[in-house]
């Protein structure tokens, strides 16, 4: 990126944050025990993969972990690869990525599934403040594999972070006027510690919106109204930041989507 | 104002009144060819397929009958409409609370016969302002029957009570009517939670405003205001029925909204010598009702915006009304009345707008369920 464009969007990024920091109203300072007043960053830097550059020509496709990567002879950017040559470029990715992590154990989805939860589900809303259930993995059990080489004090750093991202989207919850209602009305009027919000039941078809929505769809939808705001983009820091905090309120409700 | 011109609902709904009342007004034999008709007139209006609403009504019809013969203290059967929790901004702010209002004055304006008087149940305002108490009661003053206030925690925890008492006087009250005791409690009481904190008035009243709030106190009648009641239940015999408005539910429903009253069990305590006593409460937004010893506990409706049920601590009692419709802003709103029998036990109409009306009797509450059971919910909440 160009060292001037970077700059301005620091610059931009720097006033959106001072003037949603003037927009905070009482009601969030009257909270300040409980509710951080950090502000959604509107446009923190976000991480890509650093592929390593090609040593003869072809494509270097690397895996999710941000490690593991082969080079495809002779395939040129942008040219797709034919189905059964992706089936074997990604089973030696795999075979690779075992062979750098033994012991690590790759897991089916399928055969994952958690057991009927449902009961359990149907209680309370659990708060957002949790931390991280299962504990960190010790070496003790297993070696070499990249979580493991975590600390404890790196996952509490990560439950902070997330933490801190929910405080947020609670905040925007509850402001009227960060979330730029026109007429003095915050999602927490009628949805007290973001009830009846039901994030497990997305993606659902939505017959008013005449599509099957996601649950930003639908928090978009009641931007504009009841609360009559403008809508926000998919990426817009303070959507991602209300969808965190309603999803961190239905913490082990099973997911179920499509149900109304 | 609004009175004047009728929204499209207020139309909808006093045709649907008139087949009502006519229903009622029917014997036997004609009644299946005019229920047929009716079903057809509501079909062609849109509204869903015809269930339970003539059933319900043409139930009450019977009861209706008997609340014609005298009772038997001599107390006369009356009827009183409700209209509560508001929330009103300025004009200039929102007018979409405003109009929840106005379509339950002209819904109250429009019974016939009009009801002895109109109860309401406090959160006229949203924050507590001059301007919002003002224009609630300019509102308010559209009611052909008069008006009995109550004081909610949105109406005082700006400065405490002041505009609101300027306005409408003493928040506790009490008063006779045909027979029956009737107590208007201010039950908002919130241990001071603000000096500590040096909050401002509008602090201390946004913070309150906020439900799931956790800095607030807990509602409270109060030691003083116990003692009044006290006092002045000391003169009425407990045969008297007794009916009691709170905003406050009166019992303990779900603490983290203060869906409950911190000193609920002393206050049932005083009331328990009496033979019929019936709490009518605001700030739940729902149908909700409960029967606890003596004490048959109904909420109210608001006019502004529905509220969930709680996760926890809901009455086995309650029947829960559907899920309102995100995309329908009247949904799971509306307005009720209340017809006190000669007994003095209280049947309660839910009017639900853009739905079917729900009645829940007297005695639904007093069996424990066991009798006339209010139609089930197809979407209960989860
Ligand atoms: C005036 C009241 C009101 C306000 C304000 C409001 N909502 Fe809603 N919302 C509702 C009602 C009523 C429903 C339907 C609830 C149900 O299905 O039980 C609903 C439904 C939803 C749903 C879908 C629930 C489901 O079951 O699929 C989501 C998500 C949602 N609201 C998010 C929000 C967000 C985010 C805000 C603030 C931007 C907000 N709402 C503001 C009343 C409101």
């Amino acid at each position: 990126m160009h060292p001037n464009r970077l700059l301005s969007i620091l610059t931009l990024s720097a006033a959106a944050i001072i003037g949603l920091a003037f927009t905070i109203p009482f009601h969030a300072r009257a909270q300040q025990s409980t509710v951080p007043q950090s502000v959604p960053t509107s446009s923190e830097q976000v991480v890509h993969h650093n592929v390593p550059a090609s040593t003869d020509g072809g494509t270097v496709i690397m895996l999710c972990d941000g490690k593991t990567s082969i080079e495809v002879k002779g395939l040129k950017a942008g040219e797709p690869m034919s189905h059964a040559q992706a089936i074997a470029v990604t089973h030696e990715l795999m075979d690779k990525w075992r062979r750098e992590n033994p012991g690590e154990k790759w897991e089916m989805a399928q055969e994952n599934q958690p057991e009927s939860a449902a009961s359990a589900a149907a209680n309370a809303p659990v708060s957002a403040a949790h931390s991280a259930k299962s504990p960190p993995p010790t070496r003790k059990i297993q070696q070499g594999d990249t979580y493991a080489s975590f600390t404890d004090r790196d996952y509490k750093i990560w439950q902070t972070e997330t933490d801190k991202f929910v405080a947020e989207g609670k905040t925007i919850f509850h402001s009227s006027k960060l979330l730029g209602s026109t007429i003095g009305v915050s999602c927490d009027m009628c949805h007290p510690d973001a009830a009846n919000t039901h994030p497990e039941t997305y993606p659902k078809y939505q017959v008013q919106l005449q599509r099957v929505a996601l649950l930003r769809d639908m928090i978009d939808w009641c931007i504009e109204n009841p609360v009559k705001g403008k809508t926000l983009s998919p990426d817009d820091e303070k959507l991602r930041a209300l969808e965190a905090y309603i999803l961190a309120q239905r913490k082990g409700v099973p997911l179920d989507y499509g149900k109304h | 104002m609004a009175a004047r011109h009728k929204s499209v609902e207020t139309k909808f709904m006093e045709d649907r009144s008139h087949v009502l009342e006519s229903l009622k007004r029917l014997d036997r034999r004609s009644f299946l060819k005019v229920a047929g008709a009716a079903a057809g007139a509501v079909l062609a209006k849109g509204l869903m397929p015809p269930h339970s609403f003539q059933l319900v009504e043409v139930a009450n019809a019977a009861v209706t009958k008997s609340f014609e013969t005298q009772g038997e203290s001599g107390n006369r059967p009356f009827r009183f409409a409700y209209l509560s929790d508001s929330h009103l901004y300025e004009r200039t702010i929102n007018q979409r609370f405003i109009r929840g209002a106005v379509k339950a004055v002209e819904d109250i304006n429009a019974l016939d016969p009009q009801p002895d008087f109109v109860l309401f149940g406090g959160d006229l305002a949203q924050l507590g302002r001059r301007a919002e108490l003002e224009m609630g009661r300019q509102i308010l003053a559209e009611l052909k029957a008069p008006v009995k206030m109550m004081v909610g925690e949105h109406d005082w925890f700006l400065d405490l009570g002041e505009s609101w008492q300027d306005l409408f006087g003493p928040p506790n009250y009490s008063f006779d009517w045909k027979g029956v005791h009737f107590v208007t409690l201010m039950s908002v009481h919130e241990k001071d939670f603000w000096t500590a904190r040096h909050m401002t008035p509008e602090e201390r009243m946004n913070t309150v405003a906020g439900l799931d709030n956790p800095i607030q106190s807990r509602f409270e009648v109060g030691t003083a205001e116990r003692e009044w009641l006290k006092k002045d239940l000391a003169k009425v015999s407990p045969s008297t029925p007794l009916v009691i408005f709170s905003h406050s539910p009166l019992y303990k429903y779900y603490r983290n909204w203060n869906f409950w009253t911190e000193d609920a069990d002393q206050v049932q305590a005083i009331l328990k010598p009496y033979r019929h006593v019936t709490v009518i409460h605001g700030h739940t937004h729902q149908m909700l009702f409960n029967q606890i010893g003596n004490i048959s506990f109904y909420g109210m409706l608001s006019t502004a915006w529905p509220w969930p049920y709680a996760p926890t601590g809901l009455p086995a009692l309650t029947v829960q009304m559907n899920r309102a419709d995100p995309f329908d802003q009247l949904d799971g709103l509306g307005d009720g009345n209340l017809q006190v029998r000669a007994d003095g036990l209280v049947d309660k109409v839910y009017n639900l707008w853009d739905r079917n009306p729900i009645s829940v009797k007297a005695d639904y509450l007093t069996s424990h369920g066991k009798i006339d059971r209010p139609p089930a919910p197809q979407f209960a909440s989860y």
